[in-house]
């Protein structure tokens, strides 16, 4: 090596040190941290923790509030996932289309279709706490005139889950048709006009054009779809807290109970590595099964 | 190779005008193109030939006035059922398909059977020389082998009518004058209809059965290269085409006929009949050093190889006048120099810019082929 190599190499460390420290500190000391701690008991009357090698997994195996919480997160992730993708994919082209079309009013389009994302979540929950209050709520009285209405819809085993999968699927679709239109926007309109002049049809110009040259962007927004849909909790604790009867909670809610209402934190590590786990595990196989089939522009 | 069934088509513009807003791109243009003729639609940026062919392709709706392929008018139809093909500017080529794929994205869209496509595909390319690339994506290719891929994906639709859009603009100097052969050649092979736009008028004069200059939305002037570049009927015309462009200078009328505002030596005996002020066109390769004539002062001087333009002033404004002397013209800034006349100067009207007619004028000479 010589000087300016050796300086050079020393610059670099310098540079990455700050985020490397952080990140270390935060994220990788605080995960290998939970992982120790789950192999531990409940810390009671001032003793610290004992060691209780796997017992605590021993414990969720035989625990019906975890299955359940799977259960429900299972559930809700593959309805918000697919949803959620759908809708921001056909608000963005709808977006999109009016950008082309030069109408009056696309500004109001996208920022009605931005809007769910710039409001806080407390916000959105209030909105929706309104639409779904039995008897007055705006869903109740739309549904008046039908002969239905008064249905407690947060309140309901069998509706308070979907429920809060609409909430979410409002609130994610907004967000990710931004990625989507971005990258629409990206593609030049001369590729419509000669696939419109060969003879292709909207719906063959999509499936053979446009989805192949979103899919980098489709792989993003699914990746973060998956995370977020097992990251939910703001919802769960500001409109239902996992109610009724446990209906609607779901893994980090639970996580949530364990360890900051039960304060058994040993327990709540345990339920934590194995939600980390699973994600991992999803994520890899994600980049390694779909990764081959993205088309990077 | 096998024969194909494709034809020419006549394509007529009738009257179009086309508007965005209060801004005129097109005002009444009528234009007719011959069945199985290589027509270059012509002028500088925004004069409205890129729109003419978006018209005619169907991307594009006139707000008044007609479009007719082979007769029928095909205003109201559809891109797709206008049997055109087009070469875009930036090719349009599909990023995430192979050359193969997108040669053949048309005929798959029109469910066009395998055999078939197996079979156009494999004439288009051996026609192109691109075989070798079909399994490339476009972003591992050349310019030129992306041009001719897009002109591949033009030929297997084999339509009657192929439109191209500066299809030639982002290739460098070399490969552009190999492709400008290529093109030509592969329209006259297929028997089509070439509508062929450019700003280039070396591309026009080279390529062209007929020229069609555009000018604000307007035609200038349409007709073949030769008698575009002999007969320009307009000012507009005259300077736009040849290299370097015809001078245009201010005449006067003197006892000995019309001169040079500011010179003696009269450039024509006649005296056209016309009152007003005039502008003589004269091209610079009709000039060649002389004893005597048309008196100026050496301005600056670029020695191209073949031949040296000569940059002079001239006659009382000292307007310029530029001279295409063969050979190495050994002349410095400052000289003195006489200038004669290879061919009687254009004469226009200087306050219509038309062109004017007049008893002196001769037969047209054979015309100098325009330089690349």
């Amino acid at each position: 090596m010589t000087r300016s190599e050796r300086r050079e190499a020393v610059a670099g460390w310098l540079l990455v040190l700050p985020a490397a420290a952080l990140l270390a500190a935060f994220t990788h000391y605080p995960t290998v941290a939970t992982l120790w701690r789950s192999l531990h008991g409940q810390a009671l009357h001032g003793k610290p923790p004992s060691f209780v090698a796997l017992a605590n997994y021993r414990a969720m195996v035989k625990d019906p509030v975890f299955w359940q919480a799977l259960r429900n997160n299972a559930v809700y992730s593959a309805a918000v996932i697919p949803l959620s993708m759908a809708l921001s994919i056909v608000m963005a082209l709808a977006v999109d289309a009016a950008t082309g079309a030069r109408i009056r009013g696309r500004t109001f389009l996208r920022v009605a279709y931005f809007t769910p994302t710039i409001l806080p979540m407390i916000a959105i929950a209030n909105i929706w706490l309104y639409f779904f209050t039995p008897g007055y709520g705006l869903i109740d009285r739309l549904l008046a005139p039908f002969g239905f209405g008064n249905w407690n819809w947060l309140g309901a085993a069998s509706t308070a889950l979907p429920a809060m999968i609409v909430v979410a699927v409002w609130r994610e679709a907004a967000f990710y048709m931004i990625f989507y239109l971005a990258a629409l926007q990206t593609i030049p309109p001369t590729l419509r006009e000669a696939a419109t002049l060969e003879g292709a049809s909207r719906f063959t110009f999509f499936r053979r054009v446009i989805w192949p040259l979103l899919t980098p962007t489709t792989l993003f927004v699914f990746v973060n779809v998956v995370i977020d849909s097992f990251r939910l909790i703001d919802q769960i604790v500001v409109m239902t807290h996992g109610g009724p009867d446990n209906g609607t909670t779901i893994l980090l809610y639970y996580i949530y109970e364990v360890g900051f209402q039960y304060w058994d934190s040993g327990y709540a590590a345990a339920l934590t590595a194995v939600l980390l786990a699973g994600l991992a595990v999803v994520a890899l196989a994600q980049f390694l099964l779909l990764g081959r089939r993205v088309h990077y522009g | 190779m096998s024969e194909r069934p494709v034809h020419g088509a006549a394509v007529r513009l009738h009257h179009v005008t086309r508007r965005w807003g209060t801004s005129v791109a097109l005002d009444r243009v009528t234009i007719d193109v011959a069945a199985g003729s290589f027509t270059v639609l012509l002028g500088p940026s925004g004069c409205g030939k890129s729109t003419c062919l978006r018209l005619i392709a169907g991307l594009d709706e006139p707000n008044d006035g007609r479009v007719e392929i082979d007769g029928r008018d095909v205003t109201p139809v559809p891109p797709a059922a206008r049997g055109v093909a087009m070469v875009f500017q930036s090719y349009a080529l599909f990023p995430h398909l192979n050359v193969g794929e997108n040669i053949l994205f048309g005929l798959r869209a029109r469910n066009v059977g395998k055999a078939e496509r197996t079979r156009r595909l494999r004439d288009a390319a051996e026609m192109l020389g691109i075989g070798h690339l079909l399994d490339r994506r476009p972003a591992q290719l050349s310019g030129g082998q992306q041009q001719r891929v897009a002109l591949g994906r033009a030929v297997v639709a084999q339509t009657p009518v192929c439109l191209m859009d500066e299809p030639l603009s982002n290739l460098d100097a070399q490969l552009r004058a190999e492709m400008r052969r290529e093109v030509l050649a592969l329209q006259r092979r297929l028997g089509i209809t070439m509508i062929y736009v450019t700003h280039d008028q070396t591309e026009a004069m080279s390529m062209a059965d007929q020229v069609v200059l555009l000018r604000d939305g307007r035609v200038e002037q349409d007709a073949p290269p030769d008698r575009i570049y002999a007969h320009p009927e307009t000012t507009f015309a005259a300077s736009f085409i040849g290299t370097p462009p015809m001078n245009l200078l201010p005449l006067e009328r003197t006892a000995h006929g019309l001169t040079i505002a500011g010179t003696t030596t009269p450039l024509m005996t006649g005296r056209p009949d016309h009152r007003g002020p005039l502008l003589a066109g004269i091209r610079p390769e009709t000039l060649r050093l002389a004893a005597a004539g048309i008196e100026a002062r050496v301005t600056h001087s670029e020695f191209l190889g073949a031949d040296t333009i000569v940059a002079c002033a001239v006659g009382a404004g000292a307007a310029r006048l530029l001279a295409r002397l063969p050979g190495r013209a050994r002349l410095q800034p400052g000289d003195r120099v006489a200038f004669a006349l290879d061919a009687p100067p254009h004469i226009f009207d200087a306050t219509t810019s038309r062109r004017i007619v007049h008893a002196a004028e001769t037969p047209t000479r054979t015309a100098t082929p325009v330089s690349t």
